[in-house]
């Protein structure tokens, strides 16, 4: 369960979130420009609302509290056991495929992480990737390694801000598909961040709808999306 | 040419260039990564050697570590000698004069890693230890190289600050800018002309270094 109290302006803009996410799976739904991106980042505690003014931040997960910001109280994002995987995989371009996954396995003996590790290259179904040089990684390629490197260490919350971008239709359905099955056995809570519509009815999520930094609605995706849905229908229809 | 005072640079710039480096990669993380406010005015400090003529840095350091102050009679204590005119106190002053020279290139090449790996490293819990040693200084590794090198010659061509805190004693603090300087006064130009060249090729070397090691330098093309 994550409780989100949020309030920060960036610029112009300005984004108010107060809501509690119940569902395994969420995706939070909205235009490019909504907010989607800088409240996933405030929730991996990667941006910080000003302790000072109208901005303020709560954020808990299964009770325990992430940030507090009106007792400047902040988990650093180390620790928060949040992953997050952006657009942009941003492989560390020095490292191997290998040991990018490995790098938040840190603390595990040597063993543990080899096993972790090809567990992560089965999930995404990237064995074949292992002797490739990071650079050479097509951008579908990378993202799949991306989300490797971020579950690795079995996190109790993953943010996915638009993670699948790369990929195309099939090959992103296959893998949402890998991770609806594997993400539940491990108690993984997930909160997927897309303006693709066709992402939202991909899986069984739940669905929060953020426009101009609000949030609208939240629930199934066939009443929040309704009319997403009947638009989609309709360009299938008159395609 | 006196192989001697060549040595002798050599140890120094060699000396200066290792702590330099051990010095700087962790203070520029700090500048990079850190949010304390005192990173302005820790910024600045370790800019000032190049603004404050070498003379008088030189003269502050013999002061300081001269028997006349409680820093220089601790280290003499300590040492069993005054830091003044000898090879330590060289170093002591090479580090402090160079220490702009390592810091402002690496302080450029940590900050011109994307954010996005750091963010990464970050989620992925690396401290800043870490962040530094297996994220920055291999992605910015022509920084740490450029950082080393110009330390390094910065420390060869040394003048004032040698000849204010060390004086000009042979095998101890006689470097090859002194010994240039000796022969010049001599009206010996011969001996001037080929320790003039010595320096001038080890610069022309280490430069070609530098930019053989960027990606827009000498191997484009």
């Amino acid at each position: 369960m994550v409780e989100i109290s949020v309030k920060a302006r960036r610029g112009s803009f300005q984004l108010e979130v107060e809501c509690v996410f119940l569902s395994e799976w969420t995706v939070l739904f909205g235009p490019s420009g909504s907010g989607k991106s800088t409240l996933l980042r405030i929730m991996a505690g990667l941006d910080q609302p000003a302790a000072h003014g109208d901005e303020q931040a709560r954020i808990s997960l299964d009770g325990q509290t992430l940030t507090d910001s009106a007792n400047g109280f902040a988990i650093s994002p180390g620790r928060r056991q949040t992953s997050l995987v952006a657009q942009q995989p941003s492989l560390f371009p020095h490292l191997s495929v290998v040991a990018n996954i490995e790098y938040g396995l840190r603390h595990l003996d040597r063993k543990t992480r080899k096993t972790r590790v090809e567990e992560m290259l089965e999930l995404v179904d990237a064995n074949a990737l292992v002797k490739r040089r990071t650079r050479e990684l097509s951008g579908g390629e990378a993202q799949r390694i991306a989300l490797a490197r971020a579950l690795a260490p079995r996190p109790r919350l993953l943010l996915l801000d638009e993670p699948f971008s790369a990929l195309d239709g099939a090959a992103s359905d296959a893998l949402l598909a890998r991770l609806e099955n594997w993400l539940p056995a491990y108690r993984v809570q997930t909160l997927m961040a897309t303006h693709d519509a066709t992402d939202a009815f991909a899986t069984h999520a739940a669905v929060a709808l953020l426009m101009d930094g609000k949030l609208e609605a939240l629930g199934p995706a066939n009443q929040v999306l309704a009319h997403e849905r009947q638009r989609l229908l309709a360009r299938i229809g008159g395609g | 040419m006196d192989w001697q005072a060549f040595a002798l640079t050599l140890k120094l710039a060699a000396t200066t260039t290792a702590i330099l480096i051990a010095v700087a990669v962790p203070l520029a993380g700090w500048l990079v990564l850190g949010h304390s406010r005192w990173r302005g005015a820790v910024e600045a400090v370790a800019a000032l050697p190049l603004v404050l003529p070498p003379t008088v840095l030189g003269f502050f350091l013999l002061v300081l570590l001269g028997p006349r102050t409680m820093v220089g009679r601790f280290i003499a204590a300590l040492l069993g000698h005054p830091l003044a005119f000898s090879f330590s106190g060289l170093v002591v002053g090479s580090v402090i004069y160079s220490l702009p020279f390592a810091v402002q290139p690496l302080v450029a090449g940590f900050a011109a890693v994307e954010t996005a790996y750091v963010d990464a490293a970050r989620l992925l819990g690396a401290g800043p230890v870490r962040m530094v040693l297996s994220l920055l200084v291999p992605l910015a590794r022509r920084s740490v190289l450029a950082a080393a090198i110009l330390s390094f010659l910065h420390t060869v061509g040394e003048f004032g600050v040698v000849l204010m805190l060390g004086g000009d004693i042979p095998g101890a603090t006689r470097t090859v800018s002194i010994v240039l300087y000796n022969q010049v006064e001599n009206f010996d130009y011969t001996a001037a002309a080929q320790t003039s060249a010595v320096l001038f090729a080890l610069s022309v070397l280490a430069l070609g270094a530098i930019y053989a090691a960027r990606p827009g330098g000498a191997r484009r093309g």
